[in-house]
């Protein structure tokens, strides 16, 4: 029994590392398709992480090791939320060793090591990508607290398997106001957080408008393959978040054989391809918010974490 | 809006077949091509024409080809223009900066041997007398069907 | 005599020996006297804290010390606490102390030379610190305070040629002794209440005391150590004093002398008013909720190091101040379950903050010793020429901004773990209030880190900005062995806090607020007794360290060996390359974040444009120089001193130099005092 989690652990790493590229290749098909045109197929991202695994490393003059480590640290820091999030079995080992705030806390992490490397390069446009997304970064934090709190209220804890089995036990306490608005909330916060339309294009060509990539617009070969690969995995396992903590059907438990973890995996890759086609599909409707408007943005959504947690002291039913 | 989405649906038009490459090409770049696009003093035919290559009609995409903002994310150029006195240096910049294997495709006749300007004052020459160019699309200005047959011997979709 | 009073004999006998001995010595000589000197204070003091917390330190009267009153030093594990974080950052201070002073004489600093009364009062400004906890009496109290601000503030002008020093001297001396005013009534009040002077016996009387009585001591005490620890909007002295200071001076206050403030609240306000109404703990909330915030925007759009670090203190000491505030109100609402982990919060906090400030101060005036520079815009490419202090001050930085891996990250995941678990039997008054808590310490959190991803990485990373960054070198051997030692305890209290779990819980069970069992376990494991909900930073840290090495094989593997790397030029676009001068500077990174709050920074911009004669359409030079004050100091300070000067006016016209109207006032005061006396 004790090999379980830890096998349903390893199983849910493949599942995000494996399929993390494929997840931003069918909503880049989404996007195509609804704009008229065939799309290079869902596969493309992971021919082009193969081609940019053997091109040639370089190294700009002027950074330091800082440049050269943050996309291990990135991936690294994505990683470690791979393992603690519930993405296809809630009982993971690392599952006390993390919760919710410390998972934001990873989040955040990878964020700074990447704007440092942003600074690192010394250009204008490092500096520039960097300032931009350490911006949004901290003023998204009362956003996700709030919304982290507000899902903490009724389980009496912030553990994310605690969370999720709950709402597995009990699916009707998922339908509630408090819980439709930290939904809300936690949407704007994975928007933001991942560089999506509005707050972020990440098709754009123009550096002056560009937050995420402008960080990254001196990386090369494999170490790009890196950050594309974790900023995909990102994508990835927030998406599983969102989907596991609102609607948690089928994810395995602590008991579940390698049939239900199996299911697991189905579940969580059905709900998260429901969400990333929705996400592709609304972003050809958007245009990106001036940046100056994203603080806006998500004011409104702390207030809505601030509305779900007020929501749950006064409206809820009694345990 | 979403109602005109699905009124329209695909409109690329079907994929002609596959051409028959000649010459070397990095064997790394099949399926997965990125390129950055060079002006180096064109009068910006060739750039309508290649922007019609991304568009939903010709959808260059669909063959693994793509544009990127920075050489170094590049996995090659796409010069077009001949190559004036102002751009020679940038061009060589741009070309040091992207990461190998790498390739250089001349869109035009301008940059295939100075078309319409050559002998110019301000103009160095044509770009194989900057860089060495891999393949080369003839035309003022070359149609997407063409520039996009080039594109296809290096990605082989 | 016991094990603690011995200590406390060797501290004080190191302290005041050491600053004889600078006295006297030559002057090549002591810096190494003044800095081993503090250090051996500190060391010996450190002990004395650990003796106190582990088995208290009994009453001792000392009656001939200060006259009339005497003097009276008890100690329990409160005090015990503080009294080892000072000493320890006294340790790694004065370790620097001798590499940093020595800089000076020979030459190579960027400020200067530390006077010999300086360097004198350093020992005597440690021993201080590490007796104000142990006072048991008011008179004690009182006079132990007031020498440590006299010896501060002697450090502070240590480099009084320069006129902001003087300014910042006089401004920390106003607040100060404004601070202590307030602290001393509210301590006379307080005993006067009580009938005696000695603290047991106030503790012991204070629930016989009135209400009224009670809550004017809670306001008075809580305005005289809030300006000491740096609380809006009593803070203004602290990103003034901080940066003028001598860099381990700075670290000595940041870092030890600001918790004094904090122990006063402690001390007087929960440990011997004991409990209290409920506005007591919002109030606290709120302060520290104000001051966390505003002293963090601050710190994000400042662009001097030590400034940016001194507003970092200042948000610290509000983020402790929220937790003693949620101690107050949850031990009286909410669970003692949650209280209990608010104040393990607060503690541990007290700790973390010593380690990461003290840290980080040594290595701002490492940098300023090698360099001469303060100012992040013309800071840059540290990383090349002084790889050392860049990886100490990145730990330094890490443990600031709260992220997992650093110091800060355990004590502010117990902060809001009390404030999550606090509903719902708390009523309406914490529903309303702990949501905005959370999202003022969210809000904290996210604007630290962007001030240390700024401070780290446009003074350290990328190219020098200015000839005398690119000229900087590795400093001495004394100041790395003092910042590593830091680092070491930052590394340890980020991924072991455990090393504290002993001394935490014994801390936890002499506080009368907190009379439950259920406190907060702190193994490699963090366990919240009967709540859900555990952490282990340890198990954190291995997790991604594994993952960094996972990625790193599979990149090897995946690239066939690493590949063929080259080295090329930065991408500019296809132009000439990048000079220095075009890279970020730390007033461009914040410029975001100034435009998002600039209703609460108000900066001022100047901007000047001067025409050519012939034509007014002909623009010849355009000037732009745009300044951020303090906005408190500036919008509530100077119109507090207008009015105050002009009161001070009109009661100027009282000296009209007559004779017969001085004699008349003496002659009115006597008759007030005979009819006062009368009664």
């Amino acid at each position: 029994m004790s090999a379980y989690p830890a096998g349903s652990t390893a199983v849910q790493l493949v599942v995000v590392g494996l399929g993390a590229p494929v997840l931003t290749g069918i909503m880049r098909q989404v996007r195509a398709r609804l704009e008229g045109r065939v799309g290079p197929g869902i596969f493309q991202p992971w021919r082009e992480m193969r081609k940019l695994a053997g091109k040639e490393r370089i190294r700009p003059v002027g950074t330091t090791v800082i440049f050269g480590v943050a996309p291990l640290f990135l991936a690294a820091t994505t990683l470690a939320m791979a393992a603690i999030v519930p993405v296809v079995t809630t009982a993971s080992p690392l599952d006390r060793d993390g919760d919710l705030f410390a998972v934001v806390g990873l989040l955040l992490l990878g964020t700074v090591a990447l704007a440092l490397a942003g600074l690192d390069t010394g250009t204008g446009f490092g500096g520039m990508g960097a300032s931009r997304q350490v911006t949004i970064a901290a003023l998204v934090e009362p956003s996700i607290l709030m919304a982290v709190f507000a899902l903490s209220i009724p389980v009496h804890s912030s553990n994310l398997a605690a969370i999720v089995a709950a709402a597995a036990h009990r699916p009707e306490s998922v339908a509630t106001p408090a819980s439709a608005l930290a939904f809300a909330a936690l949407a704007i916060v994975v928007v933001a957080e991942t560089g999506r339309l509005p707050v972020d294009n990440p098709n754009t060509h123009l550096e002056l408008t560009m937050i995420h990539e402008a960080m990254v617009l001196e990386y090369a070969g494999p170490q790009f393959a890196l950050v594309e690969w974790a900023s995909a995995m990102r994508l990835t396992v927030l998406l599983a978040l969102l989907a596991n903590l609102f609607v948690p059907i089928g994810i395995s438990g602590a008991h579940s054989g390698p049939v239900g973890i199996v299911a697991g995996t189905l579940a969580v890759a059905a709900k998260v391809v429901v969400l990333a086609v929705g996400v592709a599909a609304t972003e050809v409707f958007l245009a990106k918010l001036r940046l100056f408007r994203v603080p806006e943005l998500l004011a409104g959504s702390f207030l809505l974490g601030l509305l779900a947690v007020t929501a749950s002291y006064f409206l809820a039913t009694p345990a | 809006m979403l109602r005109r989405i699905f009124r329209t649906g695909t409109v690329s038009e079907t994929a002609p077949p596959a051409p028959d490459p000649t010459g070397e090409l990095p064997p790394l770049l099949r399926g997965a091509l990125a390129l950055r696009h060079v002006d180096a003093g064109s009068c910006n035919g060739c750039e309508i024409e290649i922007s019609g290559c991304f568009s939903p009609v010709y959808d260059a995409e669909r063959y693994g080809v793509k544009l990127v903002a920075s050489p170094r994310q590049a996995d090659g150029l796409l010069v077009t223009g001949v190559v004036t006195r102002n751009m020679a240096h940038a061009l060589k910049a741009t070309y040091d900066a992207t990461p190998g294997p790498k390739i250089v495709v001349a869109v035009g006749d301008c940059a295939c041997d100075c078309g319409e300007f050559a002998g110019g004052t301000g103009v160095v020459g044509a770009v194989h007398d900057v860089l060495r160019v891999d393949r080369s699309v003839h035309g003022c200005p070359p149609t997407p069907d063409q520039i996009i047959a080039v594109l296809r011997e290096v990605t082989k979709r | 005599m016991s094990f603690a009073t011995w200590a406390a004999v060797l501290t004080s006998g190191a302290g005041m020996g050491a600053c004889l001995l600078v006295l006297v010595a030559p002057t090549r000589m002591r810096p190494a006297f003044a800095g081993w000197g503090t250090a051996a204070t500190g060391a010996t003091g450190c002990v004395l804290g650990v003796g106190s917390v582990m088995s208290g330190f009994p009453l001792i009267r000392v009656g001939w010390l200060f006259p009339l009153a005497g003097a009276q030093f008890a100690g329990g594990a409160v005090s015990g606490l503080f009294i080892a974080v000072i000493g320890a950052v006294a340790v790694i201070a004065g370790v620097f102390t001798v590499g940093y002073a020595r800089a000076a004489i020979t030459g190579h600093d960027g400020h200067g030379a530390l006077p010999v009364w300086a360097l004198a009062a350093l020992p005597l400004f440690v021993m201080a610190m590490i007796f104000v906890p142990l006072a048991a009496s008011v008179t004690t109290f009182v006079a132990l305070w007031e020498l440590m601000a006299l010896t501060s503030l002697a450090l502070v002008l240590a480099d009084h040629q320069r006129v902001q020093v003087r300014e910042a001297g006089l401004s920390y001396a106003v607040m100060t002794q404004l601070g202590f005013a307030a602290i001393v009534l509210g301590l006379v009040v307080f005993a006067a209440s009580s009938g005696s002077d000695g603290f047991a016996q106030m503790t012991a009387d204070a629930h016989t005391m009135p209400a009224s009585v009670r809550s004017a001591v809670f306001v008075l005490t809580v305005i005289g150590f809030g300006s000491k620890a740096g609380l809006v909007p009593l803070h203004a002295w602290l990103p003034r004093a901080h940066p003028e200071a001598p860099s381990p001076v700075s670290a000595l206050m940041s870092a030890a002398m600001v918790n004094l403030g904090i122990y006063g609240i402690v001390r007087i306000d929960i440990a011997m008013l004991g409990r209290g109404p409920t506005w007591w703990g919002l109030l606290l909330l709120m302060v520290g909720a104000i001051t966390a915030v505003y002293a963090v925007l601050q710190a994000a759009v400042a662009t001097d190091l030590k400034r940016l670090l001194a507003y970092s203190t200042s948000e610290n000491m509000g983020l402790i101040t929220m937790a003693l505030g949620a101690v107050m109100l949850l031990s009286t609402l909410g669970t003692g379950a949650s209280a209990a982990i608010a104040l393990t919060a607060a503690f541990l906090h007290v700790v973390n903050h010593a380690a990461f400030k003290a840290l980080g101060f040594l290595s701002a005036g490492a940098v300023l010793s090698a360099t001469g520079l303060r100012d992040l815009d013309e800071l840059g490419g540290l990383a090349q020429t002084m790889p050392i202090t860049t990886v100490l001050f990145g730990i330094a930085a890490l443990g600031a901004s709260g992220l997992p891996l650093g110091a800060g990250f355990v004590s502010e995941w117990l902060l809001l773990q009390s404030l999550i678990h606090a509903v719902p039997a708390g009523g309406t008054t914490l529903a309303l209030v702990v949501p905005l808590s959370v999202g003022a310490i969210a809000l904290t959190a996210g604007l630290g880190m962007a001030a240390m991803v700024k401070a780290f990485g446009v003074g350290f990373l990328a190219r020098p900005r200015s000839s005398a960054a690119a000229g900087a070198a590795e400093v001495s051997p004394t100041m790395i062995a003092a910042m590593s030692t830091g680092a070491l305890i930052c590394a340890v209290l980020a991924v072991a806090p455990v090393v504290c779990a002993s001394l935490l819980d014994r801390v936890l069970s002499q506080l009368p607020t907190v009379r439950s069992t259920e406190v907060p376990s702190i193994g490699l494991l963090l366990r919240l007794p009967g709540i859900g909900g555990s952490m282990s930073p340890a198990l954190l840290a291995a997790t991604i360290l594994g993952g960094v090495v996972v990625v790193g094989a599979a990149t090897w593997a995946a690239t066939s060996g690493g590949g063929p790397l080259r080295r090329a030029a930065l991408w500019a676009c296809g132009g000439s390359p990048p000079s220095s001068r075009m890279q970020y500077t730390a007033t461009s990174f914040a410029e975001p974040l100034l435009r998002v709050f600039d209703d609460v920074l108000r900066p001022d911009t100047q901007i000047e444009v001067s025409h050519h004669a012939e034509s007014r359409y002909l623009v010849e030079r355009v000037s732009v120089s745009s300044t951020m004050a303090d906005a408190v100091e500036v919008r509530l300070y100077a119109p507090v001193l207008r009015a105050v000067e002009g009161a001070a006016n009109v009661v100027r016209r009282l000296h009209n130099g007559s004779v017969h109207a001085y004699l008349g006032y003496g002659a009115l005061g006597l008759l007030v005092v005979l009819v006062v006396a009368a009664r």
